[in-house]
């Protein structure tokens, strides 16, 4: 019965000119292969590994690239094409295949990973030069890639099961890529184990589509799941696939190994924790769509995760002294923007919120780098200071990420936050809207903080009055990710009716709109006098001279302890958590397992020894006694057979 | 005229008699182990006796396998009483009962 609904629900690939389509194989491939390459053969290859690595990564792009515009010159609802490329597992009934599946949806990931990942594979050429494991190094970029692309272009869940734990393997590996110092260590264990919480609930809500659909196509499931699927399943499966988006997308409660994950190499945190791996979450939860519509209450539970999310870390970022801190608790913070607005049914606007953040925080991430390049790997920004004028390419690339991430106008962070607000506003969510509000304030404050500490003012250490420029190997790709902060917002003509809305339509449905609220430009207004009235306002602290910031920051000590150490929810974890379990795996290793489960086996071995103490007695240790054994015992069988004969 | 199959028979059992007889009242080890030797042997010629009495060649394969069986049971015999020899430089099996207990 499932097969013939699959056959029914199968893509409509007859009839129409497939053109470069068969090649989608590739966009994986191509990477995989030079993973494979410089994993067994990258030390040996030198300068070359990073050649290779961005050759792959040029040769999927450019296929990626093709593939969408081949989708695109599809009608709108045909912008759908999957690949069957081998039976995988067939028990029974139950198969599943291994696919590719590009539609509008997917095709957008797969642009966002291979077209940024080249810029930060070509940076990483720049900025792992003279590293002991370069070789490793892409290896591990490569595979990332792989797996990502795996995640997103997989037409079932089990493949993109298999990326998204395919992708966590990449992110440990890189985070603890310079393992020798125990901190880099424990912060990629514990990235692995926090997000395998969150794994975890997910594999359980694959197992429980697997026994209500008997089948994880995605095309079968998202097709019946109205028919198939009592409210209160949708809900419970939906809640379990959430749970692995909130571990893999560092939202609160499973958002602690976020900020910790910037001990890997600045480009890791560039391409895995700001502009892919970490909006794999996003994804799922666009993906699987259906399931939460089906539920509603799910939406609403995203909707409030987005929200407290967004507001925790976008405070937490204020308080950050390190560079690389404010930018991870920002990612967090804007990465609840995107849950904000999936759990508005805004599918759209979240997916273009995720490819705005792809650009604006890959930049700052890779300005971030620079800026560490340049100042002998100092990440302290109260050590800054002035730094625009001796770094003008890293600086001025900065800036421009950093007032696309404030929602200025027209930058493209402004038209990916506005539309959100705005749909909020209009379908009447106005605590989502004030909130939301609230947390672009925020958002902004601690852009120009970070910006004004670091760039503008005087220096305030050698390092920085004598930070120098990088080299064009690293701040070209910057420039180009500027261009994208910078322009594609209005490129696109990002709104709830805009081009992209209309793109994404056929995978994601329409955005929705309502009659509600304010007018459109009162909103844009007030979201551009938030933006810049908060941008001026950190400017007159921080950079103008006129207030002592430092004296502002003692005087507000506690506040800003609480900040800087997340809530403190890090130690809350350890004795809530951490604590009891290790004590719990003290008495089980210690008392249950030296004491019973030992006690056991030699309480049985001896005995063993008791009873045999009695039974070796007989023995004499003369082979001719056994042997003769042997031959009676022979000669006995015979007789009893010939007897019975 | 062929020679009937109780003379095969009667050889191969005298044959596996003697090697019995080796192995049960030997001490040397290497003595028992020629003896158990001519007991797979007799039990070959048996198996061709029979294999020739038939007219079909199952005997004559499960004689080979029992070749082959036989020289593998050689190399680990041969090893056991080099390695016994060295320790207590005999290959007497009397002297080996120190395994008993």
């Amino acid at each position: 019965m499932v097969t013939s609904l699959a056959a029914e629900l199968a893509p409509v690939g007859n009839g129409r000119a497939l053109g470069v389509l068969p090649l989608l194989w590739l966009v994986p491939a191509l990477p995989l292969a030079a993973a494979t390459v410089n994993l067994f053969l990258g030390r040996r290859l030198g300068r070359f590994a990073g050649w290779l690595a961005v050759g792959a990564m040029t040769g999927s792009f450019a296929i990626a690239v093709l593939m969408v515009r081949q989708l695109a010159s599809f009608g709108g609802d045909e912008r759908l094409y999957v690949q069957h490329l081998f039976d995988w597992i067939q028990v029974g009934s139950f198969n599943v295949d291994a696919s590719v599946r590009l539609d509008a949806l997917s095709a957008t990931m797969i642009l966002v990973v291979t077209g940024i990942g080249l810029l930060i594979h070509i940076y990483s050429m720049g900025y792992m030069h003279g590293d002991p494991r370069y070789g490793r190094f892409f290896a591990y970029m490569n595979l990332f890639v792989f797996f990502m692309l795996m995640l997103v272009l997989g037409a079932n869940f089990l493949i993109l099961y298999l990326g998204w734990e395919g992708v966590g393997l990449c992110s440990y590996l890189l985070i603890g890529f310079w393992f020798e110092k125990t901190d880099n260590a424990n912060a990629a264990k514990k990235a692995f184990v926090t997000t395998r919480i969150g794994d975890t609930a997910m594999l359980i809500g694959i197992a429980m589509i697997v026994m209500k659909f008997g089948t994880l196509n995605f095309e079968v499931v998202f097709g019946t799941a109205n028919a198939t699927l009592s409210k209160g399943a949708a809900t419970t499966i939906a809640l379990l696939l959430f749970a692995g988006a909130v571990g893999k997308s560092a939202q609160v409660p499973l958002h602690v190994w976020l900020p910790d994950a910037m001990a890997g190499p600045t480009p890791v945190s560039a391409l895995i924790h700001a502009a892919t791996m970490v909006t794999a979450g996003v994804y799922l939860v666009l993906r699987t769509h259906v399931l939460f519509e089906v539920s509603g209450a799910a939406l609403v539970v995203v909707t409030v995760i987005g929200l407290i999310t967004m507001l925790y870390a976008a405070t937490c970022a204020l308080g950050q002294d390190d560079l690389k801190r404010v930018l991870a608790y920002s990612t967090v913070s804007q990465l609840g923007y995107m849950f904000i607005a999936a759990g508005l049914r805004a599918y759209a606007l979240a997916l273009f919120m995720l490819v705005a953040h792809a650009f604006y925080k890959g930049l700052m991430f890779l300005a971030a780098g620079s800026v560490m390049h340049g100042m002998h790997e100092e990440t302290d920004m109260k050590q800054m200071g002035g730094l625009l004028r001796r770094m003008p390419l890293t600086g001025a690339t900065f800036l421009i990420g950093a007032i696309s991430l404030a929602a200025v106008p027209p930058f493209t962070g402004f038209f990916a936050k506005d539309a959100i607000l705005e749909v909020a506003n209009h379908t009447g969510h106005q605590w989502v809207y004030v909130l939301g509000t609230v947390g672009a304030v925020i958002s902004a404050a601690y852009m120009g903080r970070l910006v004004f500490l670091t760039l503008f003012g005087r220096p305030r250490t050698q390092a920085a009055e004598h930070a120098h420029e990088s080299p064009p190997v690293m701040t070209v790709p910057l420039i180009l990710l500027a261009v994208g902060a910078f322009a594609l917002g209005f490129v696109v003509e990002q709104s709830p009716e805009g081009a992209f809305s209309r793109w994404v339509e056929s995978a994601l449905g329409a955005v929705p709109r309502g009659p509600l609220g304010l007018p459109t430009t009162v909103l844009i207004a007030i979201a551009t006098v938030v933006a810049v009235g908060t941008l001026i306002a950190t400017w007159v602290i921080y950079a103008s001279g006129r207030v002592d910031w430092m004296a502002l920051r003692v005087r507000l000590a506690p506040l800003q302890r609480l900040f800087e150490h997340g809530w403190y929810i890090d130690d809350y974890y350890a004795t809530v958590l951490v604590a009891p379990g290790k004590a719990a795996s003290g008495i089980l290793a210690y008392r249950f397992d030296a004491g019973f489960i030992d006690g056991t086996v030699n309480a049985v071995g001896g005995s063993t020894r008791r009873l045999a103490a009695v039974g070796r007695k007989i023995q004499t240790g003369y082979v001719r006694t056994y042997a003769l054994a042997l031959f009676a015992g022979a000669v006995g069988i015979l007789v009893y057979v010939g007897l019975r004969l | 005229m062929r020679t009937p199959i109780a003379y095969f028979l009667l050889l191969s059992g005298i044959l596996f008699a003697l090697g019995t007889m080796g192995v049960l009242i030997r001490k040397n080890a290497l003595l028992i182990f020629m003896s158990v030797e001519l007991q797979l042997n007799a039990v070959n010629l048996a198996l061709v006796a029979f294999s020739r009495l038939h007219g079909n060649l199952n005997g004559q394969v499960l004689a080979f396998f029992s070749m082959v069986v036989a020289a593998a049971e050689v190399v680990v015999g041969l090893a056991i009483i080099v390695s016994v020899y060295r320790r207590s430089q005999s290959v007497n099996v009397d002297d080996a009962r120190s395994l008993r207990w």
